[in-house]
């Protein structure tokens, strides 16, 4: 089993959304999340002093599946949330050991 | 006696509640301008006022205002302590009788001696120790609010009888909450990380509503110290309005050319700097004077701001920028631009073709209100910091005035913080 997880722009999170229902995904967790990467932060001016806003605002999602499906979701995240200019965001997966279903104690690929 | 006249009644108690509405206003106008760890605690040291300088105000402070003169013009006597007694206020004889009754005179001026001081509170944003404040704000509110108000507002006080004038309060109100947050600032220090680190405002929108309020109670603060519903109180009304409208075009031009951007702190701070400047001249004045002050305050007050860079000072919410700054711009135009022709209470402005004798006297008025209130505040804030302490420590600082000086939080959301049980 894989832990997908993107930082996207947050107005591309319904695209992410809608591209992974559409493709059967049943469950993501969304985090509101600020970072830094090659996108430079806003600068704002209160009263005539400037301020740099360092850390620019994005979602966080994150998606549990079998390790099969795990490319294509990647390919659909990158496709709905990729707009071609500077801080469209990463994608990371990583290995999952377990899952349980707390409502069920299903575990494993039973629980996604 | 003269009648009690049933119109200028009506309008001065209405007056008195409009004024009343500034605190809330100013107490928001500044709120939105801090950090959300900040906001309570500034929305107190404001809201605090209308408790504690009310109280004091019908004890002593009214009194010592405008009780029977002592001192040559610097002092009311304790005639009128608790109010008990006062059936016309001393000095309102002939031309200026009352034609209404000492208790909408007492209550409209009450919210005035309460206002004030709460100007201060921007400049001391972040650090100040809630009961150091309500110490100064006590001791201050009667011994420099009171005089000052005497010298200028009471027929009996010197710098009224030199001719020195004063509509609304440019000096006894904004020069005098000016310099005294400047002083305060100056033995209170920086905030802690100024001004290396941001402290953007937390809540514009707050600052704007803050704004709509205070302009909108102004028109009591102004309009009502004509303490009549007659042709200067409209003169007024309409220059307090038009001098906010042309300062916040004023301050938004000058900002766009030099930072790049018209900001909405920009206009709100524009149309308060204007407010402030047309005060002592807003029944004085004709509506291009309103006009040619508002435009001086938006642009001057706008550049003043860069003073406190400059200087480091830590003048957090720019007190010192706009109410001094600005009290100070109106209080020295009213000697160019003083219109008989709208008040027979004053000689034309040299500018209206009228003698220098008004303009010296401005210079005076302006003079000794900061020379009185700078060091009476200073010395205030000293002793204050010597004994009790004025800031809070530097964990609290970082932690913020709401939960160490008040206990609360202002904004909470979710449901994570509402698990915690009771100790």
């Amino acid at each position: 089993m894989k832990l997908i997880t993107a930082i996207v722009k947050p107005f591309k999170l319904d695209d992410v959304r809608e591209a992974l229902k559409g493709m059967g995904v049943e469950g993501m967790t969304i985090t509101e999340v600020q970072g830094f990467g090659r996108q430079r932060g806003v600068p704002e001016v209160y009263r005539g002093a400037e301020y740099t806003v360092n850390f620019v605002p994005k979602a966080r999602v994150e998606v549990l599946a079998a390790a099969g499906d795990a490319d294509r979701i990647v390919d659909a995240i990158v496709e709905a949330a990729r707009t071609g200019k500077i801080g469209d965001g990463k994608i990371w997966v990583t290995d999952v050991e377990g899952v349980v279903r707390i409502r069920t104690g299903e575990k494993g690929a039973d629980a996604l | 006696m003269p009648e009690i006249d049933s119109g200028n009644t009506a309008w001065v108690l209405v007056s008195a509640a409009l004024v009343l509405f500034m605190v809330p206003g100013l107490a928001f106008f500044y709120a939105g301008m801090v950090r959300s760890k900040n906001v309570l605690g500034m929305l107190m040291q404001n809201f605090f006022s209308l408790g504690l300088v009310s109280v004091l105000w019908v004890l002593f402070g009214f009194t010592l205002a405008f009780g029977n003169d002592i001192g040559g013009g610097l002092l009311g006597a304790f005639d009128f302590v608790g109010l008990s007694g006062l059936e016309t206020v001393p000095g309102f004889t002939d031309d200026l009788a009352l034609t209404i009754p000492p208790t909408a005179f007492v209550a409209f001026q009450m919210m005035f001696a309460v206002i004030t001081p709460a100007l201060i509170t921007g400049a001391i944003a972040d650090r100040m120790k809630f009961a150091a404040w309500v110490v100064f704000l006590a001791v201050w509110s009667i011994v420099v609010y009171a005089p000052v108000a005497h010298w200028v507002f009471s027929p009996g006080g010197w710098l009224f009888q030199r001719g020195a004038l004063d509509f609304a309060g440019g000096t006894v109100v904004h020069i005098n909450a000016g310099i005294a947050a400047l002083m305060l600032i100056l033995v209170l220090g920086r905030r802690r990380g100024w001004p290396a680190e941001a402290m953007p405002p937390h809540s514009l929108p707050l600052t704007l509503l803050g704004t709509g309020i205070l302009w909108f109670g102004w028109f009591g603060f102004n309009a009502g110290s004509a303490l009549g519903a007659n042709g200067i109180a409209g003169q007024a009304l309409l220059n307090t309005h038009i001098a906010a409208a042309m300062a916040m075009c004023a301050w938004l031009v000058v900002e766009r050319i030099k930072d790049g951007k018209a900001t909405t702190l920009g206009g709100a701070s524009g149309a308060v700097a204007g407010l402030v400047a047309i005060t002592p001249c807003a029944g004085f004045v004709n509506t291009l004077g309103a006009l040619a002050i508002g435009a001086v305050a938006g642009a001057v007050c706008f550049l003043a701001i860069q003073l406190k860079y400059r200087l480091r000072y830590d003048d957090s919410l720019d007190v010192v920028a706009v109410h001094l700054v600005g009290g100070i711009i109106g209080s020295i135009l009213l000697g160019l631009f003083a219109d008989n022709s709208i008040n027979g209470a004053t000689g034309d402005g040299i500018l209206l073709g009228g003698s220098a004798d008004l303009l010296v006297n401005q210079f005076i008025a302006v003079g000794a209100t900061l020379a009185f209130s700078g060091i009476v505040s200073f010395i205030l804030a000293k002793v204050i910091d010597m004994t009790m302490g004025l800031r809070v420590s530097d964990d609290d600082e970082a932690q913020g005035l709401d939960t160490t000086q008040h206990a609360e939080t202002a904004y909470s959301f979710g449901d994570i913080r509402s698990l915690g049980r009771v100790a």
